[in-house]
Order: C-alpha cells, then structure tokens, then sequence
C-alpha cells in the first residue's frame, strides 16, 4: 500500500522540552486519519513537520514521497485557530488564494461558498466560528491538494457546526479520494470519519493502525484477580487494573481470548484509545501543557 | 430514495447499521429492485461518515446479491426482500393492531425495557412452538 506519510525515528525538540520523539509511522494514501491525544501530546508538532512549517531535529519523514517543504501545492494544511484575514472579504479570500495556488480550483471554491450560503463580499471578521472554519476549508481544498491537514477543525465549534463541518469534508474526500490526516483531543469527533488512527501520548506514538482491526483485536477481560504476565505470548496487557479479588484488563490480542476465566468484551474507539492514554498516565504522570 | 441514519451508542459498527437499513427497508418494500441507492458522496454529506465505511457497506449487499454498481450511474438493487404485494398489503392493519397493542402496554403501566422484553420472550416462544410442530 502507498504511503502518504513515512517517518523514521522522528524527533523533534524545543530547547530542552521534548514535543515529539522517535516517532516511526506509516500513513497509507486514501484514509481519513485521526491523530488523537491529549493537549501537548505532539499533535500539532507531527502535522507542522508533515507540512515543513518545522524540521525535524532527529530522523526522517518523508510526505507524498518527497522531504516536506513549506508552499507546497500537492498539501493543505489548516492550522488550529483556522486563520482567516477579519478585514479581507469572501471573494478576497478566493482571489489571494487563486493568486497563490498555480492548481487552483475557483469553481470549487465558489461552488462551496454558494453551498454554504455565504456572501462572497462579507468580511471574514464578521464570520460566525463555523463559517470561518469553512472557510478556511474551502481555501484549503480549493488548492487541489494530494494530502489535506486538519490540526483541530472542529475544537471551537458548536455541535450542529461541527457536524457540518465534518459532512462538507466527508463529502469532499469521497469525490476526490484526498488523504486526510485531522488531530483532536476528544475521540468523539472522530470517530465516524476516520479509517485509520495515530494515537499520540506524551510525545511518543502509542498505538496506529486501521480503525477496524484495532477494535478487532482488542478485548477488555474481567475475572478472578490474578497476575496479568501469565496470559500468555501473543498478548499485550495495554492497561491492566486490580481490586482484592478480581483483574480488569485491556489486551491487544490477534487471536480470540477463550479462556472461559475471563469474561471478553469488545471495547469502543473511545475506550481503547483511553487505555492507552491512562497507561501513558500511570508510567509517570508528566502530561506537558500546551504552549509551554 | 432512502436516507441513512447512524446511532453512534448502539454499538453496531456503522457500516453494519447501514446494511441493516438497507435489508430493513426492502423488506418493508420501501426500496424494490431497481431502485437506486445513494451514492457514497451523498451518504457521508448527510450522516458525516467515513466514505469507505460507506463503499464497504455496499460491497457487503453486493456481495449478498441485493444490490449491483453499475459504473458512472450508482447502485442498484437486484432483488427484493419483502414477500409479494399480499404481504405487504397485510403491513398496515398489522401495524395498526401492533400500535394498539402498545397502547395497551403502556396504559397497563409497562415502561420500554418491559415491552421489549415481553415483544422478543413472546416471539421467541411463538417461534419456538412452530419450529416444534414443523420438526
């Protein structure tokens, strides 16, 4: 399968803080991919250096098959507070983006805009949240690109904007096949849309696959208190918790748990994905805060 | 035409909600061969989903023999569920003494989780009995 993404041990350092390290991952070409974690986890960090806003301080990565650079036409990249000119218009926006894009689409873009029933001679500044964060999509897809970067879409939006937001993207991949990588710290908003999922905890990637197979092999087992290494080769304990008679586990496992002991329930994307940040969690507790 | 929704606490994977739709509504007759499907574009604009959840899906019914691409138009379905125009003309008045019934229920003081209950024990009864007398 084709990569869009391929990085190799990939570090990178502000000073002394560390905001990510030794990150190794493949991307494949054509999913819609959740970057999840909490505040200061490397999110932003990982989409930065996947667009060539930073370089990497250690390691390699590789995007669409060549070192990222910044200007790029084959990437959109729609960074966290979803940046739009309050003084420029609409129809201002699109020519600034036309003028800077040789690949730009002005049909799509106005096709978009109409869709949204906005007015082209409004003043961005004078945007609701949701009508911003559609803009800033709309000059993002109207480039045309290989590979759309989303850093929290839709974190400041209400729920009835963050579904249109999702749905206006959804459908845009579904026409073109685009490659979407978007981060959040909330599964919930992600969900739905994506295939394949980069969770990312303490700057150190924790767990990435295709979402099906990841809730495919893993099982949350309940029985009599025991010692959790006793499980067996083939068999990760993800998150492993005691009371005076009984263990609750997360285990990622390829084949079926049947040892009749335990009891095995599936887990949701939202479970799984706190497994794993609990367990980041309980190995010391050093959640770094955001912009620090 | 039929729309998609998505019960995101159900616990069913999306796409299988999906084709439990699909096969629910020909059943009721609501699509019948011929009919077209939505297209995945028009799908993930409406529900916000992931579009290969959708192509999955459809790949699913294709593979059932209920529904059948035809390049550049959309999908089609193939064949039907429901029984012929008798059964679906006995739908209504069924629904209509089913809707009764559950009138009744809740005057009687039944929350949901007991007319449940009682719905699917009574059915699994009744289907019991009649594998019975047939075995």
């Amino acid at each position: 399968m084709s990569s869009v993404i391929t990085t190799t041990g990939l570090t990178k350092r502000y000073g002394r803080r560390t905001a990510l390290s030794d990150c190794t991952l493949h991307v494949p070409a054509g999913h819609v991919v959740g970057l999840v974690g909490p505040n200061g986890a490397g999110k932003s960090t990982l989409l930065q250096l996947t667009c060539g806003l930073l370089t990497p301080t250690a390691g390699t990565i590789e995007v669409l098959g060549e070192t990222p650079h910044t200007g790029s036409p084959r990437i959109g990249f729609v960074a966290q507070d979803t940046p739009v000119y309050g003084n420029l218009t609409i129809a201002e926006h699109l020519r600034f983006g036309a003028h800077l894009n040789p690949g730009w689409d002005q049909a799509l873009a106005e096709g978009r805009i109409a869709e949204l029933g906005l007015d082209p001679a409004q003043r961005a500044g004078k945007l609701s949240g949701g009508q911003r964060a559609q803009l800033a999509l709309t000059l993002a897809i109207a480039k045309r690109p290989e590979l759309l970067l989303l850093d929290e879409p839709v974190a400041a939006l209400d729920p009835l904007a963050r579904r249109e937001f999702l749905q206006g993207l959804m459908a845009y991949a579904a026409e073109h096949g685009t490659s979407v990588v978007m981060s959040s710290h909330l599964v919930a908003d992600l969900e739905r849309v994506c295939d394949h999922l980069i969770v990312l905890v303490n700057s150190r990637v924790r767990v990435d696959g295709d979402v099906e197979e990841l809730l495919g092999t893993h099982h949350r087992l309940t029985g009599p208190r025991r010692d959790p290494s006793t499980l067996g080769p083939g068999r990760h304990v993800v998150q492993a918790s005691h009371t005076d008679v009984q263990s609750t586990l997360v285990v990622r496992s390829t084949a079926p748990v049947d040892d009749p002991t335990w009891a095995s329930d599936r887990l949701d994307l939202e479970d799984l994905v706190l497994a794993y940040m609990t367990e980041a969690g309980a190995h010391g507790r050093d959640r770094v805060l955001e912009k620090r | 035409m039929i729309e998609f929704h998505l019960d995101a606490r159900s616990g069913v994977a999306p796409y299988l909600q999906l084709i439990q739709q699909v096969r629910h509504a020909l059943r009721l007759g609501l699509l019948k061969e011929g009919d077209r499907l939505p297209t995945v574009k028009d799908v993930v604009a409406r529900v916000a989903i992931n579009p290969n959840t959708v192509l999955k899906a459809y790949r699913e019914l294709e593979y059932e023999g209920l529904v059948q691409p035809r390049p550049g138009l959309g999908t089609f379905v193939t064949r039907t569920l429901a029984g012929g125009d008798e059964a679906i003309a006995a739908h209504e008045p069924l629904r209509r003494e089913l809707t009764g019934w559950l009138g009744r229920a809740r005057a009687a003081g039944l929350d949901d989780e007991d007319v449940e209950a009682l719905l699917i024990s009574t059915f699994r009864e009744f289907s019991e009995e009649r594998a019975g007398r047939r075995g």
